[in-house]
């Protein structure tokens, strides 16, 4: 795809639906290039961590830093793909699968107590204390049928995520 | 235009007693369907709604919107309208250029040789110094008009000369000044510029009284509070014209007014400048452009078309915040220019949005599981 050139041939459309397992139409992958490029202020081929948090919108987020850890420094082939499980087209699988990288910061496979326990930090700052949020955890885990050194994987969040009506979409405009 | 390239800080919590509720205008996913009922491990783990957040403040964003340059759609992609486009090039370049520059030379000549002996000799003749001054600064306005083949229609009674008056408009480029200057003789509230621009600000513009700014300082906002203060109270001041946005956006979408202009016990005069931009798009995107190529791009253009309402007068009404009222002014303002408006605060450009914003997030996530802790 070269650097900052603001024109996609067929062949890089393609080759981008293909990464991203036909999750965005070929529309919406004109639409995405011409946002990646707006947001790749200098011209680099990837959006750095400065670039994204310019957004005040995306800076206000609670869970920005975590997302950012996954989105920086991405060409747009991988922002795609990236973004490919925001689609309406994705998976139920891949959503949670999203969720799951989310939570394992390291990446092992295995999302343990303490990773959670980031994450509800993340999401409620200082307006529950380190001592509730560890109490919260642990009573809603038990009555989960799992302790508090469990190590939950992949599979443990398909089930306890299946059933709950998850709904995780972006619309990409096309203008 | 100095921009602040480089790291951005976070906005002092001194410039967020400006802004209203983000929250009351912000989509959020989140707080749309209160959950109720036991909590349970999967209302823990379901970080969707903020995540789809996230995603979608990637994918599109309003506050980059309102500083986007809409570049022309080419039209000129076929055999007959290549050289019909190529022929206005060579036109606007070669012919009208040059005679625009030529123009606006001999305004400057006429403006310098009245300006200068008038500056300078009847300094002991306050009154009528200042209303030749004036002329004067309207006359050079004009010319620069004339040198981008201003198209400019002027709806709405002209303002009339009264104390204890501000006015406020959207800000598109800096040409809005110079715009509304050719009519009426405004002081105005400006950036310091570096440069060329610099230099006309501190010399001409001083004798319309002009009061100078910087953003990067925080202090900066108390003085320059104190100085619109004591010119809106004086009664041979030149009205004072205020841009409440306080950076330039696109002419398509208004950003969130700073209520210093509304909060100086004064009428407020809202004005609505639209642009066409079939004839050009006169944004500048300081970002990406500097005034001087920005007035280059105007000149070799055909014309620049706009519209200037001049509204009702506003007072602040009893039991109504200056927030609540720059808003007010806002809406009409948008309304008439038909500009789309964004809960945005424009100095967002150059700082980052305060904690402040996050942490109400964080808290009514937090009470909402508290909450639900006790329901059994």
């Amino acid at each position: 795809m070269g650097n900052s050139s603001s024109m996609l041939t067929q062949y890089d459309i393609e080759e981008v639906q293909q990464h991203c397992s036909n999750a965005f139409s070929q529309q919406e992958i004109v639409s995405l290039y011409k946002r990646f490029c707006q947001l790749d202020r200098n011209g680099g081929g990837f959006v750095s961590a400065e670039e994204f948090l310019s957004v005040p919108e995306f800076a206000v987020n609670p869970l920005s830093q975590r997302v950012l850890r996954m989105v920086d420094g991405l060409n747009f082939k991988e922002f795609v793909a990236f973004l490919s499980a925001f689609s309406p087209r994705a998976t139920l699988q891949q959503k949670i699968e999203f969720i799951f990288k989310v939570y394992d910061s390291d990446g092992n496979g295995k999302v343990t107590f303490n990773d959670m326990l980031d994450v509800l930090h993340d999401l409620t700052g200082q307006f529950i204390s380190e001592k509730q949020r560890k109490q919260v955890l642990t009573q809603v885990l038990e009555e989960a049928g799992y302790t508090k050194d469990s190590l939950l994987v992949l599979s443990d969040f398909v089930k306890i995520l299946g059933s709950s009506g998850l709904k995780m979409e972006v619309e990409v405009p096309v203008d | 235009m100095s921009t602040n390239q480089g790291k951005l800080k976070p906005s002092s919590s001194e410039l967020d007693l400006d802004r209203p509720n983000i929250e009351d205008y912000l989509p959020s996913g989140a707080s749309i369907q209160e959950p109720h009922g036991k909590l349970r491990l999967s209302d823990l783990l379901d970080i969707s709604p903020i995540l789809t957040e996230a995603a979608g403040a990637i994918v599109d964003d309003s506050f980059t919107r309102c500083f986007k340059s809409n570049s022309p759609e080419p039209w000129n992609w076929n055999v007959y309208l290549f050289p019909l486009w190529c022929f206005g090039v060579v036109f606007r370049y070669l012919i009208l250029f040059p005679a625009r520059a030529i123009v606006l030379t001999i305004g400057w000549i006429i403006f310098l040789s009245c300006f200068i002996p008038v500056h300078f000799l009847l300094k002991g003749n306050d009154a009528l110094r200042k209303k030749l001054e004036r002329v004067l600064v309207e006359l050079i306005c004009s010319f620069f008009v004339a040198s981008w083949t201003g198209v400019v229609k002027y709806h709405g009674p002209r303002p009339s000369m009264r104390p204890k008056q501000v006015f406020v408009a959207n800000h598109t480029s800096m040409i809005d000044f110079i715009i509304l200057e050719q009519m009426t003789a405004f002081a105005v509230i400006m950036q310091k510029h570096p440069g060329w621009v610099g230099l006309l600000q501190s010399t001409i513009l001083e004798s319309v009284g002009c009061i100078w700014f910087n953003r990067s300082e925080a202090k900066d906002r108390e003085i320059v509070a104190k100085k619109l203060r004591e010119h809106s109270q004086g009664a041979d001041n030149n009205p004072l014209l205020i841009f409440p946005e306080g950076t330039c956006v696109n002419n398509q979408y208004s950003v969130m007014f700073k209520k210093g202009a509304f909060e100086l016990g004064c009428t407020v005069c809202p004005i609505a400048i639209k642009y066409n931009k079939i004839f050009v798009d006169a944004f500048w995107n300081s970002r990406k452009q500097s005034f001087t190529m920005h007035l280059l791009q105007l000149m070799t253009s055909w014309a620049v078309v706009c519209d200037v309402w001049y509204l009702e007068p506003q007072n602040l009404r009893p039991g109504e915040t200056a927030i609540e009222f720059a808003e007010r002014v806002r809406d009409i303002i948008s309304v008439r220019a038909g500009l789309r408006k964004v809960p945005w605060d424009g100095y967002l450009k150059y700082s980052r949005p305060s904690p402040k914003h996050r942490e109400r997030k964080q808290q009514s996530f937090a009470e909402s599981v508290l909450r639900r802790l006790e329901e059994k």
